[in-house]
């Protein structure tokens, strides 16, 4: 590990403040940014412990929502009455990620800036360009069976791989920030952004800005809800294809249908038509199915993960009818169902 | 003294932290850059507690701290200041072992004995949770340990074992009578 400088913020604007330079990162969990740093794929000069900050609890939010602080870890939360009880695809993805031990430690605002799983990025002895803009892309043409394949482009096929967010993109999540422009709120869907010509940006996060809580809209789903992760081994490992989906269905009609992939994309990967599609519609397989061709349009396979595509077509065909029977994915008993 | 923005001198080189091990208090100056595992294993002698993989992968680092299992490779010890930690060598108590130590020598759930201390610091840490009941949940809530001898249905018949007689425990503070 490189050397650094440490400092305690006893205040968010102390934080932020801290953020002016560039060289300095803000630390909580630590589990990916010291794991990073180890590997010399993060090299800051400074080090801002953020986990004396007043950002741990879980409150009501106004309009019925839930406001989720950023240091909340994600144990925490996955075992917190109210979100297992109101927003259990939350709970589920958050158990379905990572180990106990990595959970006790890994917050919430710590988890949405997860870095990518990329074996190049982590790998300081060959090219990447989301950790050496402009030296290449090792993933395209290289080992690339846990890659992208959708929102990829010539520059970047790394995915995101919390499991956290992809349950935060279908539950509709706003993120709180405060910045040296004061505060602002983001919604999920453009937090995270596609590799496009600049992958080394993973976030629409402004120089200087600090995640202060995330926001969740009131419960809509009941037990009509989903994660579904398919993996190479059923505990503790990274999700090659994801499924986050929450339904509310009223008399045989699907009246409100989201969806999130995960281990897909750069970001959980939504698209309103394919949630569209299925409004108004019975939950039907043959509706699913249209629903899945629609959500993987324009899907694109590297050679190794090329395998991706037809294992996301069915995971959100099966992840659809458990939601649909409210038959939740078990995170304990892998059997898919 | 902590650390502070205003008080920029203090954050380079070595910082004083205060921090209980195993029931003792410790007041010492750490780097930045000093990981708990390191600061246990090179600063204390305490090698009960393993480096494995380094990177959070295996859980052979495995501790508690303030109660709640984390690995201890992915955390610097400056933020651990003020902390209870419970290391392998603070479970068992006036020559006694611990229930759950007792319980993997009983079920002989361990070979080559590297992931050990932390498959049984991990597994104190989970019947403290309290949130497996099954030995499918106990599978699920170890799969941060990684065992390369594969005693994995051991190591499950150890955590039940011990899981099962946990309130005849009286150390355990969270032991619900």
């Amino acid at each position: 590990m490189n050397r650094f400088s440490y400092v305690r913020a006893a205040s968010a604007a102390e934080a932020v403040r801290e953020l002016a330079d560039p060289a300095a990162r803000i630390i909580a969990g630590g589990t990916n940014l010291l794991d990073l740093m180890k590997y010399a794929v993060e090299k800051p000069t400074r080090l801002v412990d953020i986990t004396h900050l007043p950002l741990a609890t879980i409150e009501d939010a106004p309009g019925g929502g839930v406001r989720i602080g950023a240091l909340v870890t994600n144990a925490a939360l996955a075992y917190d009455d109210r979100i297992a009880r109101d927003y259990p695809l939350l709970s589920s993805a958050l158990l379905a990620g990572a180990s106990p031990q990595l959970r006790n430690a890994a917050t919430t605002g710590g988890n949405l800036l997860q870095r990518t799983r990329c074996y190049y990025f982590y790998d300081p002895a060959t090219p990447c360009n989301k950790r050496e803009p402009g030296s290449g892309c090792s993933a395209i043409g290289g080992l690339n069976r846990i890659h992208a394949i959708l929102g990829a482009s010539e520059n970047c096929i790394a995915t995101h791989p919390s499991d956290m967010c992809v349950a935060l993109a279908a539950l509709e999540a706003v993120i709180h920030v405060e910045g040296p422009d004061g505060a602002r709120a983001i919604p999920m869907a453009d937090f995270h952004r596609l590799p496009g010509d600049s992958p080394e940006i993973d976030t629409t996060l402004r120089q200087g800005e600090l995640i202060t809580s995330v926001e969740l809209p009131p419960p809509a789903f009941g037990q009509n809800h989903t994660y579904l992760k398919l993996r190479d081994r059923l505990s503790y490992a990274f999700a090659l294809v994801s499924v986050a989906v929450g339904l509310n269905i009223e008399g045989g009609t699907i009246k409100k249908a989201r969806m999130a992939l995960g281990g897909v994309a750069h970001k959980p990967w939504r698209k309103p038509e394919a949630e569209q599609a299925l409004e108004g519609q019975a939950p039907t397989l043959e509706n699913f199915g249209r629903a899945a061709e629609l959500l993987l349009q324009g899907a694109r396979g590297h050679g190794h993960n090329d395998f991706k595509i037809e294992l996301a077509r069915r995971a959100i065909g099966r992840a659809l009818s458990q939601a649909a029977e409210a038959r939740p994915q078990s995170q304990t008993d892998k059997r898919i169902r | 003294m902590s650390p502070s923005a205003a008080d920029a001198s203090a954050s380079v080189g070595a910082i004083p932290i205060r921090i209980t091990i195993n029931g003792e208090s410790h007041a010492l100056q750490v780097e930045p850059w000093t990981t708990l595992l390191d600061l246990l294993r090179l600063h204390l002698d305490l090698t009960g507690t393993k480096k494995g993989c380094d990177h959070g992968q295996c859980g052979a680092c495995t501790v508690l701290v303030d109660g709640k299992r984390i690995n201890s490779c992915l955390t610097l010890a400056v933020m651990k200041d003020g902390s209870e930690v419970t290391t392998i060598e603070g479970l068992a108590q006036n020559g006694d072992l611990h229930p759950v130590q007792a319980a993997f020598v009983e079920y002989d759930a361990f070979q080559c004995g590297y992931c050990t201390p932390g498959q049984i610091c991990s597994a104190v840490g989970l019947i403290n949770e309290g949130h497996a009941q099954s030995r499918e949940e106990i599978r699920e809530l170890m799969s941060g340990n990684i065992c390369r001898c594969g005693a994995y249905v051991n190591i499950v018949d150890a955590v039940e074992h011990a899981m099962a007689h946990r309130r005849q425990s009286p150390r355990n503070p969270e032991a619900r009578s």
